[in-house]
């Protein structure tokens, strides 16, 4: 299905191009499709593509002269979009210790949603999240698909020191922290493996469109990872 | 090598921002003021995205481990070389173990200190943008020393036919472009928008500035959108947010204007209790 765009000069090098502004995987797909298209169109002129729920940003390295021009040259290029082509995703098991050492918020959290700890881990590693986008931290992933009964409102005081690999949930939403950072999350639990590292080619591994599962381990089993990690001994590898 | 005695308040390398990684959620970051960085670079003839060292509020003392050339660019904070006042914006020879060190903030707030061939600091991602998490260090300390090329032919000094323009430290106007949530703003709030004098809050610094009044709005929440370096936010409890370079790569609030590249630059080199109002453009 094709979409009806609104394309928004942003400022002297950016262009602004919207969906329609909900949350919803055909949109997603859309984006991604688009974005790609752009990325090849632009491969000698470096352009940098940001893509979010439902928009996306293409910021050119130098003035845009002729803005009707360029948009007019993106709306031809928006109908050669493939429909029936699927976007190359891959699923990404992440371990998850949920122990009440990482888990700082879980009591806090199984009282106000008067569910059970273990019901609460249970909901939250069984879904299967799609990746939206990146943003707010470097290696900060937007995830679609949390259980609506484990939608909760974010602290009303934010923590000042969440820790990296934190995973929280805060409203509809859930995610982790690639760093150390104040948050208004609701931590229930730690991640050993490290999201971003700035030394890497591709910073993040995990990719918009992807898809994430979180997969319970115990605290022996999160020191191990923890240790491989560390030696820089440790590859996540996706599930096709 | 550059011996840092003294960092100053808060100083940093920056070139121009570490372009091609926002979509991983990495910040642009790069120089504040880029018209007067790019000026300094200029006059040394080097690459505009040599790095450069940026000052905030007070200046630090350096001293120089080999010869080279320097520009000083931006905010005026009174350099001196050896004890001996320099001027900003005209190439100033340095001979091994000279000390630069910076007196009282006259005019701006920023000071760049460009370098013959740029600081030859770690690159990460593609920049040498200093930023938490990214790379090393985020700030200068005492006894830090940055590497620079010292072999660099030595450009004969003269009077520079281009001449810094210094209304970027003294215009108290923004020339803004709509946002892309301008349209939700009534006529009314339009209108006030331009008439406001703005004043910026302790609330400064190389993510965002926060001005004040609060601008009382009934604006609709947004889905997390791209913002830029520039984007003034509008938040519900009426507070606007002016974006800067180091600035998240998304957010979730209005974004209801978007500063020229150049406002950005005037914008950097103010600070508590300065004012500015806005010019649709």
């Amino acid at each position: 299905m094709s979409y009806n765009l609104r394309y928004f000069q942003y400022n002297e090098r950016s262009i602004l191009i919207e969906w329609p502004s909900v949350i919803d995987e055909n949109i997603l797909n859309d984006i991604l499709k688009f974005k790609h298209l752009i990325e090849n169109k632009y491969i000698k002129q470096k352009v940098e593509v940001i893509s979010s729920y439902a928009s996306l940003l293409i910021i050119y390295t130098s003035t845009i002269d002729k803005f009707n021009d360029t948009v007019l040259s993106l709306k031809e290029l928006y109908v050669t979009i493939n429909a029936t082509e699927t976007i190359k995703s891959q699923l990404w098991e992440i371990p998850v210790c949920y122990d009440d050492e990482f888990a700082t918020d879980l009591d806090d959290f199984s009282k106000q949603k008067s569910l059970s700890k273990s019901q609460i881990i249970e909901l939250h590693s069984s879904a299967i999240y799609t990746v939206y986008f990146t943003g707010f931290l470097p290696g900060f992933l937007y995830l679609g698909g949390l259980d609506e009964q484990l939608f909760l409102d974010r602290k009303k005081t934010p923590s000042l020191d969440v820790k990296k690999g934190a995973v929280a949930i805060g409203g509809k939403q859930t995610g982790i922290y690639p760093q150390n950072s104040p948050g208004g999350w609701h931590v229930i639990g730690n991640t050993p493996v490290s999201l971003f590292s700035p030394k890497a080619n591709s910073p993040c591994f995990i990719k918009s469109g992807d898809r994430v599962k979180f997969i319970p381990v115990d605290r022996s089993e999160y020191n191990n990872i923890k240790q491989a990690v560390e030696a820089s001994d440790y590859k996540l590898r996706p599930k096709v | 090598m550059l011996k840092v005695l003294h960092p100053g308040f808060y100083s940093t390398i920056q070139d121009s921002g570490r372009f091609g990684y926002r979509s991983f959620g990495v910040p642009i970051s790069g120089v504040m003021d880029a018209h007067s960085s790019r000026y300094a670079n200029t006059l040394l003839r080097n690459h505009e995205n040599d790095a450069v060292l940026e000052m905030t509020m007070q200046g630090g003392k350096f001293q120089f481990l080999e010869p080279t050339q320097i520009v000083i660019s931006g905010s005026d904070m009174q350099p001196r070389l050896n004890s001996i006042p320099i001027n900003n914006n005209t190439i100033i020879n340095i001979a091994k173990n000279d000390i630069l060190e910076f007196g009282k903030l006259k005019s701006g707030i920023r000071v760049y200190l460009a370098i013959k061939g740029g600081f030859k600091t770690e690159i990460v991602l593609g920049s040498r943008s200093q930023y938490k998490c990214i790379t090393k260090g985020f700030r200068l300390h005492k006894n830090d020393v940055i590497a620079y090329d010292s072999n660099n032919s030595i450009i004969k000094v003269s009077y520079s036919s281009v001449k810094y323009d210094d209304s970027i430290l003294k215009s108290e106007k923004l020339e803004v472009f709509e946002g892309p949530e301008f349209k939700f703003l009534s006529e009314k709030q339009k209108k006030e928008l331009m008439e406001i004098k703005f004043t910026i809050t302790n609330k400064n610094n190389r993510m965002a500035y926060q001005l004040e009044p609060l601008f009382l709005n009934e604006m609709p929440s947004i889905l997390t959108s791209p913002i830029l370096p520039g984007t003034v936010q509008l938040t519900p409890s009426g507070q606007l947010i002016v974006l800067m370079r180091d600035c998240q790569t998304t957010g979730g609030y209005p974004r209801i204007f978007q500063l020229t590249e150049q406002s950005i630059n005037i914008l950097c080199q103010k600070t508590i209790k300065h004012n500015i109002s806005f010019r649709l453009l």
